[in-house]
């Protein structure tokens, strides 16, 4: 196999997908326990197609985040790039670990993104909401394992329509 | 490389307006999407006005009526007050006051950050919205307009962390600046000293002062009063009378032409006039600190300081009157 054939189209609808869930509105008790639906489809593509979705695909997705929460460009881009990377330099090993050990992984992911946004808002003098943004991170930990199973679904799906078509 | 990208671009748009094109275009082109993740409680509103049962509409169709007619009634007085007004004002010498066209935008029920309180309109400079404009609803001011985006635009409401508004008491005049804390039934007055003349349920409104915010608009009713001793200033806590979690419809509102061009002309020599003539009150020399502070400044530390100085005096020439 030396090209990757998959086409991109459901790595787009999904990063979509998660850009929408990132902005429905919730209650005001549930606001902080969203999870960070794009961190995860990022962190779950570049573990599963490193030749489709990288570096290049993390900073765009970010930016367009940065834009629909209105804050400062390139704070959600520098984060995801950050993960992407990490996620790109460890997926072999990512990828094999069973379901528990993925979460984990995936956790500290979250963890390392939060993180960076959390370190320019600081930067920039932005508000910076002391513990209370950390809860995204649990939550993340919570839906990682059925958002997963969405996106295998997914992905399988797609990687055999591809090959019937070549 | 593009850690190197995303850094640069946070700096640029960070301290400059650079960016506010591409920032335009990404979200023009990402509109489409939040009117999608808006469009269910359309529905859902559409739904049970279409399905709402015959009696049920009778009825509110009888008690908008009722309501109309007594506003109605409360709106002749208004024409003759707003007369009388006028020529004292004439008699006086001093400024109109703002004019009260307005247009009607829609908020659209899409989250932002959560730590910030931003909302989407569905209306932008296309429809003449400009970025500064204030925001009232049926009960009180909402915030202004921050970003405009050709279709829609962003605002920021008055319980944002970094806003601020400058109010006056109805009861006695004194005037304040009201923040906003991050929480939504809250705002804070910091800058009232401890012999200031502030009781829970005073009603605050907005004193025009700075010129973003036209005047007389309620903003917020004092809850709490705490004193420390030991302590310069007063805790003041107020609850915004508009209701901001739960709104829909807002108003935007225009101020004349006029009244846009002059707060650059104000800024570097303060009339005592219409300042003192509007609220009844000796000339403090506030409007510079209003003028920095209604502006939501990108970073907390630029507004704190110019509003911190000067509205000390206002509260010692209240009592002397």
């Amino acid at each position: 196999m030396s090209r990757n054939r998959t086409s991109p189209v459901m790595l787009w609808v999904t990063l979509l997908g998660a850009l929408a869930l990132a902005i429905v509105p919730l209650p005001a008790a549930a606001e902080p326990f969203r999870p960070p639906f794009l961190t995860m489809a990022v962190i779950y593509w570049t573990m599963m197609w490193p030749r489709l979705c990288g570096l290049l695909t993390a900073f765009i997705a970010g930016l367009l985040l940065d834009v629909l929460h209105g804050n400062l460009l390139g704070q959600h881009a520098l984060a995801l790039v950050v993960v992407s990377f990490l996620t790109l330099r460890f997926h072999l090993q990512i990828r094999n670990f069973p379901l528990w050990q993925l979460t984990a992984a995936a956790t500290l992911l979250m963890a390392i993104d939060t993180f960076f946004v959390f370190w320019s808002d600081g930067i920039a003098g932005d508000p910076t909401g002391g513990m209370a943004r950390w809860a995204t991170v649990p939550a993340g930990a919570v839906a990682w394992a059925p958002a997963m199973a969405l996106l295998d679904n997914l992905r399988l799906r797609s990687e055999n329509r591809s090959k019937r078509f070549s | 490389m593009l850690v190197a990208l995303a850094i640069v671009l946070m700096v640029f748009d960070h301290r400059d307006q650079h960016l506010v094109h591409i920032r335009g275009y990404l979200a023009a082109a990402l509109y489409p999407l939040q009117e999608a993740v808006d469009a269910p409680s359309t529905a859902g509103r559409w739904l049970t006005e279409n399905l709402a049962a015959r009696d049920r509409l009778i009825e509110e169709n009888a008690g908008l009526k009722r309501e109309l007619l007594l506003e109605r009634g409360q709106l002749q007085r208004m024409a003759a007050l707003e007369a009388e007004n006028a020529r004292m004002r004439a008699l006086l010498d001093s400024t109109a006051k703002v004019g009260d066209r307005a247009l009607i935008a829609e908020i659209l029920s899409v989250d932002m950050d959560r730590l910030r309180h931003r909302v989407v309109l569905n209306r932008g400079s296309r429809d003449g919205v400009f970025v500064g404009q204030a925001i009232i609803d049926a009960r009180g001011v909402v915030g202004q307009v921050t970003r405009d985006r050709g279709n829609s635009s962003e605002a920021l409401l008055i319980t944002d962390p970094d806003h601020a508004v400058p109010v006056e008491i109805v009861r006695n005049g004194l005037r304040s600046i009201a923040l906003g804390t991050g929480d939504l039934e809250r705002l804070s007055l910091p800058f009232l000293a401890r012999n200031a003349d502030v009781k829970a349920g005073d009603l605050l409104v907005s004193s025009g002062l700075g010129g973003s915010f036209p005047a007389g608009y309620p903003v917020a009713t004092v809850q709490e009063v705490r004193g420390d001793s030991g302590e310069p200033f007063l805790v003041v806590a107020a609850r915004p009378t508009a209701a901001l979690d739960r709104i829909r419809e807002v108003l935007l509102v225009q101020p004349p032409p006029a009244e846009v061009a002059a707060p650059p002309e104000d800024s570097p020599l303060p009339p005592p006039p219409p300042a003192a003539s509007r609220s009844g009150q000796p000339a403090a020399p506030s409007p510079p600190a209003a003028t920095a502070a209604p502006t939501p400044a990108t970073s907390r530390s630029a507004t704190v300081p110019a509003a911190a100085a000067p509205p000390a005096t206002p509260p010692a020439a209240g009592p002397e009157q």
